[in-house]
This record gives structure tokens, C-alpha cells and sequence, in this order.
């Protein structure tokens, strides 16, 4: 595998929402890149034809009753640890 | 007043029966011992003092009264901050979640409540549970109580060193890959993974959620068992839940005598003279030269790395300083924020998953990795029942080597590797427990043993691991321990 460049790590980062400064680059590049070669073995292992696992207990489409139950938290408590508020909303900086 | 250290859960309970004892008194004794010996040990992140003595308020009154209490009444116990607890702070070891006060509590949190058992103490953890020795919380390390200098395990380190330190009578851990059963392994205690999905996973912070497993740390497979039994369950708030009577026969014994197979792998000297010696009576055990023959370890552990890191990507992607947790100040637009936010308050090891996480998923690389690393899931899965064809369980060592030293393990693949023998009983979501099986003789520290089965056969685990502990002394060896 090849070592992962530093334009590469700072695009997957950002894409991870993870600012790294340009010493933080160059050893998340060393240390991805040494991941990356021990989880390539997976890459030399035969799988043509083989299903593919993203859960394990079997449950398929798991209904509940079509009922609304009333949120037994209060409003004010759910917002309590919300960093920025203005008049009862959550406080962002501005989308568009 | 009688000796109140090292108590099991049913002695606790008779001693609160008899009126030896009250549960004030028995939380204070507890609440006293970790004022004492945690600024040692520092296994403890929060300790919740007033809370705990509300709880056992009541089960005092309840006692008063003549009413019969269950089991856990009265009962101390500790849970790893990646429990939601109404009212007391949770972290999850993390900066992000520094001020974090949870409007709600977890489903098994909740049982534990209503089962009167007292939580007394959120214990430390590597942040978000990422990692093998607790050395990467973000607050402070936790030390083995077998030895200061080395790690008590991770990520459930603090659930681990807890019980072995006494802080608690048992504690609440969460397993990924290992993180109740490695932690166990090293403090010598009792650590046990159900089959994922018979404990509820609601109100528990997620890493990775076709991993995530609930389960009890304790002093032996019979306390284990206590809380197993209270906290499973199908539960409405969680979807992937299984009740346990679907998978499980109720029946506690198992009928007959069972068959295991013990793997021998390394020099794992300690625990194969440990096997030797278990009362074949229950367990016929073969012994098989290397378990690698069986299930590809290596392969095992690097889909592990491919797939946890996947679903650790996309279940943080929550913290960006919108709805709650910490906030980096002077941004200058959204992204700013959230770039900042993260950057700042998530630790190296968050950070490195995050980032092989998005590559593993990103455009371009998702069928190399991904892809190929679910089915090499498959492949584990068919390996494994392979065995169980043949076998009710199977034996093997926890981890290689004892605990290590302190700051021993820089590189995070090293790290990884401490996780070798214990990622594939995730990756089938299959029920294993890890108990005490000797001490390495140049070191004095515990070796654990595995124990391995079949979805839904959790009982039966717990049973062999019960009638491991009825014939041998090594989980009460904690006893000696010298703070």
C-alpha cells in the first residue's frame, strides 16, 4: 500500500470535519499509512462470491406500534448542555 | 461491624437481610474506600456521593419495613462514563463531553435503578472507548491495581480496577473488541460479554453499533450472572435487542456433560497449566496446538480495524458543537466551527480512527476496505460455527501477555494487537467471558481465560466459567491484594 500523501490525509480530513495543523499532517500520515499496510491483509484474502456481514443478530424490519408517545424529557432539560442558545433555539453560525 | 472488603453480591445481600449491616452504611464504606485508596488507583472519574446515598436511603426504609429486597438492593456499584446517567455528568473520557449532563439515563442504568442497586461512581476509560489500556482518556491513566506501574487494560480499564481494587461490587463495562474481557484478563477479575444484542445498547454511547456489547465486571462468573440477568432484555428503545428466552434456555444447568476446545496459542504457559487443572466432570476439553488453524486471527483483526473505525466515523460525526458538548470558540463559519470543535476536543486516537474510518468509507476505497472487510466477517462467522458444530465452547487465552507497563505501547498498531484473541467473538457477535486462570510467575499478575460459545448460549458460559470458579481459588486470590 502506498504511503498515504499529505494532500490525501488533509482531504479525508476534511471530510472528518478534523482540522489538523501541518505538524498533526505528517505524523497522522505516518500513522495512517502504518494502519493501513496491517489491515491490507484483508486485501490478500479470497471473498469472490461471499455475502456480506453489516449485522449479526438476523433481525430484519423491526416495527413498532404506530403510536406517538410523548417524550418523557422535558424540552428545557434536552438543551441544557447546548454550547450556543438564543430565545429557547440552538444557536448556529449561518448556513447559506 | 463485620468485614465489608471484598464482599461477593450475596453475601453483601445477606449481611443487608440480617440487618448487619445498612445499604447507607455499606455505600459510605465504599464511598470511604475510594477517598482512600482511588488517589492510587485513580480509577474513578465522578463519584456520585449524594445520588448513591439517596438510593440506598431507600432501600434502607424498604428494609425497615419488613418488605423483602432482591438482590441487587442495596448493592454499590460503578459504570463506565459511556453510560448516560440522568443528572450526573458523563464523558465518556472524552473533552468533548466534558460538561455533559445527561437528561436521561440508559436503558441498564435504568434497570439497575429500579433492581436497587446503587451506582456510586463513573469509572475511567480510553475516550469513546477507543483502546486497549485506558491510556488514552483524555482526564488522567488508571493504574493496575496489581501492580501501579502497568495499565489496568482497556477500554473498560476503570470497570476493571475497580472491582479489582473494591470500589465497587461489580461495575457496568461496554465490549467492542475486548473491552470487558482484555481489562478483566489483567486485573484478574471476572469480565463478561453477552451476545450482542441481549443488552439493551439505548442511552449507551455508541462507537460502533453492530459491535457495541453491555456487560458486567465482576469478582466472579456468579456476581456476573446476578446482573446479566437484570440488565438483558428486549428493550422498545433499541431495535437490535433480542430477549434473552428467544436465544437462551432458561435452564441454569446445562444437561449433560460438554465439550470444549482449548487453544493453545503462544506461550500462554500460565493458562494452559490453568486448563489442565479444571474438574473434567462438566467440561470433556481437547486441546488443539493453535486456534490460527481454525479462525485466521490476523485476518480477524484487520477487518476489525477496517469496520470499527467505519462505524466510529460515522456514529461521531454527532459531536460538532451544535447540540450539545464543547464548543471551540472563534470560528468563522460553520465548517470553521466543526473543524475547530473537533480538532480541539477529540483525542489523538478519536482522531486517528475518525480519519481511517472516512478513507475506509470514502469514494474509491469502500470496496477495498469496507466492502472486503464485511466479508471477511462472514468468513469469521462460518469459521466459528464451524467448531461450535462440535463443541459447546471454546477455551482459549485472553490476551498473550499479562498487563504492560505504563506508557509502553506508543504505536497505535502495537496497541491494536493487544486485541488479537479477543476481536472475533465481535465480529460474530458471540457471548465469551474472560476469568482468572493462573499469574505469571515472574511478574505476579493475572492471566485470564476465555471462554467462547454460540450466539444466545450465554447461560451455558456462564455456566462452565461458575463450575471453573466452584473448583479453584484464582478469582478470590484479589483478596490478597495489598493497596
Amino acid at each position: 500500500m502506498a504511503k498515504l500523501s499529505l494532500d490525501e490525509i488533509q482531504k479525508v480530513a476534511l471530510l472528518a470535519r478534523i482540522e489538523l495543523s501541518d505538524d498533526e499532517l505528517v505524523v497522522a500520515s505516518s500513522e495512517i499509512s502504518s494502519i493501513l499496510d496491517f489491515v491490507d491483509t484483508i486485501q490478500n484474502t479470497d471473498t469472490a462470491g461471499v455475502e456480506l456481514t453489516s449485522q449479526v443478530t438476523g433481525l430484519t424490519d423491526v416495527w413498532r406500534e404506530d403510536l406517538v408517545e410523548k417524550c418523557a424529557i422535558a424540552p428545557k432539560l434536552l438543551l441544557a448542555s447546548t454550547p450556543d442558545m438564543q430565545d429557547g433555539y440552538v444557536k448556529v453560525k449561518k448556513v447559506l | 461491624m463485620p468485614d465489608l472488603n471484598y464482599l461477593s453480591i450475596t453475601e453483601a445481600h445477606e449481611l443487608l437481610v440480617a440487618k448487619k449491616i445498612s445499604a447507607q452504611e455499606l455505600t459510605e464504606f465504599y464511598i470511604g474506600k475510594i477517598r482512600n485508596l482511588n488517589p492510587k488507583i485513580r480509577a474513578i472519574l465522578t463519584v456520585c456521593e449524594s445520588q448513591a446515598l439517596k438510593q440506598a436511603k431507600k432501600v434502607d426504609t424498604k428494609i425497615a419495613s419488613g418488605a423483602e429486597i432482591g438482590l441487587l438492593e442495596g448493592i454499590p456499584y460503578t459504570a463506565k462514563d459511556m453510560f448516560l446517567t440522568k443528572g450526573i455528568r458523563t464523558t465518556a473520557a472524552s473533552k468533548i463531553l466534558e460538561d455533559y449532563i445527561p437528561p436521561y439515563s440508559a436503558t441498564v442504568i435504568e434497570k439497575l435503578d429500579q433492581a436497587g442497586a446503587v451506582l456510586i461512581a463513573k469509572v475511567n476509560q480510553d475516550e469513546f472507548a477507543h483502546g486497549g489500556s485506558t491510556e488514552n482518556s483524555s482526564y488522567h491513566v488508571t493504574h493496575n491495581p496489581w501492580d501501579l506501574d502497568r495499565v489496568p487494560g482497556g477500554s473498560s480499564g476503570g470497570s476493571a480496577a475497580s472491582v479489582a481494587a473494591d470500589f465497587g461490587i461489580f461495575s457496568l463495562g461496554t465490549d467492542t473488541g475486548g473491552s470487558i474481557r482484555q481489562p478483566a484478563s489483567y486485573c484478574g477479575v471476572t469480565g463478561f460479554k453477552p451476545t450482542y444484542g441481549v443488552v439493551s445498547r439505548y442511552g449507551v454511547i455508541a462507537m460502533a453499533s453492530s459491535f457495541d456489547c453491555v456487560g458486567p465486571v465482576a469478582r466472579s462468573a456468579k456476581d456476573a450472572q446476578i446482573v446479566f440477568e437484570v440488565i438483558a432484555g428486549k428493550d422498545s428503545k433499541d431495535s437490535t435487542t433480542i430477549a434473552l428466552s428467544d436465544k437462551t434456555p432458561r435452564d441454569k444447568k446445562p444437561v449433560g456433560k460438554l465439550k470444549a476446545v482449548f487453544y493453545d496459542d503462544e506461550d500462554s504457559n500460565v493458562v494452559s497449566k490453568g486448563v489442565a487443572a479444571i474438574d473434567s466432570s462438566l467440561l470433556n476439553i481437547q486441546t488443539e496446538a493453535s486456534i490460527a488453524e481454525l479462525v485466521p486471527l490476523e485476518l480477524a483483526l484487520a477487518a476489525y480495524y477496517v469496520l470499527v473505525p467505519s462505524e466510529i466515523s460515522s456514529n461521531l460525526e454527532r459531536y460538532d458543537g451544535v447540540r450539545y458538548g464543547s464548543k471551540a470558540k472563534d470560528s468563522k463559519d460553520l465548517l470553521d466551527s466543526y473543524m475547530k470543535t473537533r480538532s480541539e476536543f477529540l483525542g489523538p486516537e478519536v482522531v486517528r480512527r475518525n480519519i481511517i474510518g472516512t478513507y475506509a468509507l470514502s469514494a474509491g476505497y469502500y470496496d477495498a476496505y469496507y466492502k472486503k472487510a464485511m466479508q471477511v466477517r462472514t468468513l469469521i462467522i462460518q469459521a466459528l460455527n464451524k467448531v461450535f458444530e462440535s463443541n459447546d465452547a471454546i477455551l482459549v487465552p485472553t490476551t498473550l501477555e499479562p498487563a504492560f507497563k505504563l506508557g509502553s505501547k506508543s504505536d497505535p498498531v502495537e496497541m491494536y494487537k493487544t486485541d488479537l484473541l479477543t476481536v472475533f467473538a465481535n465480529l460474530a457477535g458471540v457471548p465469551a467471558i474472560s476469568i482468572p486462570i493462573g499469574f505469571e510467575p515472574t511478574t505476579g499478575l493475572p492471566m485470564g481465560l476465555q471462554i467462547i460459545g454460540k450466539q444466545g448460549d450465554d447461560i451455558k458460559i456462564l455456566a462452565i466459567a461458575k463450575h471453573i470458579q466452584s473448583d479453584s481459588n484464582w478469582h478470590n486470590k484479589l483478596k490478597e491484594l495489598k493497596l
